[in-house]
């Protein structure tokens, strides 16, 4: 068995999941909401940036997009469903948008304009406050449910069927030949695969997962707002999540974010500098395991 | 006589930019280094001037004194800290250093922001002006403090061309950003380079932060859009290029103080980003930049 370690590993994480609503309360049920919803957009912004090698400071771009447009198309009456799958239309079109000019450019000058494209997002949002709610948030009329264990549910379900999807599809041929373009776009190019097609689709399928989660989150908090899902602080943790759980790993993504929430929530009683330690310890594992936690835990086994 | 206040209020708050991107881009250049953690270090310099100008009662030129000082004990801190023992680690492979960086100082800048904002709340403090008082320029009424800080920046810009084109020093950091392992040849020690470039960086980031402090003011929250902003006036203007960061930052400047008198204050930022945009797509290189 090849892939053993990682087998363990993700029979772990799935029993712990499932198992979590007979042993945790409904806070920490909460808790762990937030943080699969994360986990889906750490796992999004891997496929684009560990394989294709592009590094996306916008990744809030795109869960912007969904969780505005699912809340937009909510409060015109459209019922969930519906809402979630405009929403994550929306991401894909905004995707696409920034994506076709955004791909001719390469490192810092393809991350400022996705950064770019996530202030502007924010200045629209801002200014057009009389639709979106503006800095306070738009409240949206339904929500998932009100129980905390079914949110649970919804969540734990979405985050195993995308980590499946995503998963499966770094392993593809789609994936590998990302991971050679992330490598040498020259060579890649060479052999004959056509590089833009392949990160165009890559990142269609990253703006699809991050705008259905961000619908999702939507839903769940009942609310969407700068803060929560535009604010650049969210890309931030979401590329923090990614590195500190081991990047070219997918999963990785999950790991990390579910640090991130869980330790942003354990180290509360230390006020506000809960987030100056997580960061510290985010720096730490970049500097001395800079392939992640699962990166570390999969090494010994990929070294034989 | 608005397009006299514009062309007035524009030149300071452009030559603020100029001296904040202009360090930037020199790190860029020479070291290959983007400093996310940019806006925390003209952050903190800010906040200890502004500290030890008021609080601790050094006045006003011996808190700007202690700022410029901060800031160039954070710039050594994130290079010994945070970017060189990434440029030294043997586990991250070279192909990945720069993503590695920029995650570095990204996560390092965090860290000084919640850290500023613990030590010294997110509360926006203002320096007291280093020189009181308006003057009337051609009829219009400007703080005697604004003449100031356009003319301390240009200073600052003129002493760094003068040093790194006329000083021998500076055809050194010339050099180490055309071709680092030709200098390396000739028997100069990179990493002494890397330290000067770090130590000038410091210098104009810390002075960048306490010339903002007594302008329009300084908080832990503006961290991140001062990095935002020093990133895109550098890459409009081309990465590595001086001059290109100068004229990106007048461009920058005036798009946003015309966008604030003309149109409305709360659309400031937009007009920048539209720019940038275009020229990003038009030029991808910037105005400046050599490919």
């Amino acid at each position: 068995m090849r892939f053993s370690p990682l087998v363990a590993i993700v029979l772990g994480a799935l029993l712990f999941g499932v198992s979590a609503p007979w042993w945790l309360g409904a806070y920490f049920l909460g808790v762990f909401t937030v943080a699969y919803y994360f986990g889906v957009f750490a796992m999004s912004w891997d496929l684009l940036f560990g394989f294709a090698g592009e590094v996306n400071f916008g990744p809030t771009f795109l869960i912007g997009l969904g969780a505005y447009g699912a809340g937009l198309l909510n409060t015109a009456g459209w019922p969930i469903p519906l809402c979630l799958a405009g929403g994550a239309l929306a991401a894909v079109v905004g995707g696409v948008a920034l994506a076709l000019p955004a791909l001719r450019l390469r490192g810092p000058y393809f991350g400022l304009i996705t950064l770019v494209a996530v202030l502007l997002l924010l200045d629209c949002i801002v200014i057009f406050a009389g639709v979106t709610g503006g800095e306070i948030g738009m409240m949206v009329p339904d929500v998932l449910s009100i129980s905390a264990r079914v949110n649970y549910w919804y969540a734990f379900g979405f985050l195993v069927i995308s980590g499946a999807i995503l998963f499966g599809l770094s392993r593809s041929s789609l994936g590998l030949i990302l991971q050679a373009t992330g490598q040498d776009r020259i060579e890649a190019a060479a052999l004959g695969f056509n590089v833009t097609k392949h990160k165009l689709a890559a990142f269609v399928i990253s703006a699809l997962f991050s705008g259905l989660a961000g619908g999702m989150l939507t839903f769940y908090e009942g609310t969407a707002s700068v803060d929560t899902v535009v604010d650049l602080s969210i890309a931030v943790q979401i590329i923090i999540a990614v590195v500190f759980g081991g990047r070219r790993t997918i999963l990785g993504g999950v790991l990390g974010s579910v640090f991130l929430v869980l330790f942003d929530e354990l180290l509360r009683p230390i006020g506000q500098l809960n987030t100056f330690v997580v960061s510290a310890i985010a720096l730490l594992v970049i500097l001395f395991l800079p392939d992640g936690v699962l990166g570390v835990l999969l090494r010994p086994q990929e070294g034989r | 006589m608005l397009a006299l206040q514009i062309l007035i209020d524009g030149f300071a708050i452009s030559a603020l930019y100029g001296l904040a991107a202009v360090g930037f881009t020199l790190m860029f250049g020479v070291c290959g280094v983007l400093n996310l953690a940019h806006g925390g270090i003209m952050v903190i310099a800010g906040l200890v001037g502004w500290w030890a100008a008021a609080d601790y009662g050094a006045g006003a030129y011996g808190g700007a004194a202690i700022g410029v000082l901060a800031g160039l004990v954070a710039a050594y801190v994130t290079y010994f800290a945070v970017v060189r023992p990434i440029q030294r680690s043997r586990v991250i492979p070279r192909a990945e250093e720069e993503i590695f960086l920029l995650t570095g100082t990204l996560l390092w800048g965090i860290m000084i922001q919640v850290g500023s904002d613990y030590v010294f709340s997110n509360n926006p403090v203002t320096m007291r002006a280093m020189i009181p008082g308006v003057m009337s320029i051609a009829g219009v009424r400007t703080p005697r403090n604004e003449v100031l800080i356009g003319v301390v920046c240009w200073a600052a810009i003129g002493l760094l061309t003068l040093l790194v084109n006329r000083t021998r020093l500076g055809k050194q950091l010339l050099a180490a950003s055309i071709n680092p392992r030709g200098l390396t040849l000739l028997g100069f020690e990179l990493s002494r380079i890397y330290l000067v470039v770090w130590t000038i960086y410091g210098l104009l980031a810390g002075l960048a932060g306490v010339l903002l402090a007594s302008f329009i003011g300084v908080s832990s929250a503006n961290a991140g859009a001062l990095t935002a902003s020093a990133f895109t006036i550098v890459i409009l203007g081309g990465l590595g290029s001086v001059p290109g960061s100068l004229i990106a930052a007048y461009v920058v400047g005036y798009a946003e103080t015309i966008t604030a008198y003309l149109l409305a204050p709360t659309l400031r930022p937009i007009p920048a980003l539209l720019i940038l945009v275009v020229v990003i797509y038009v030029r991808p290189q910037g105005l400046l930049g050599r490919r």
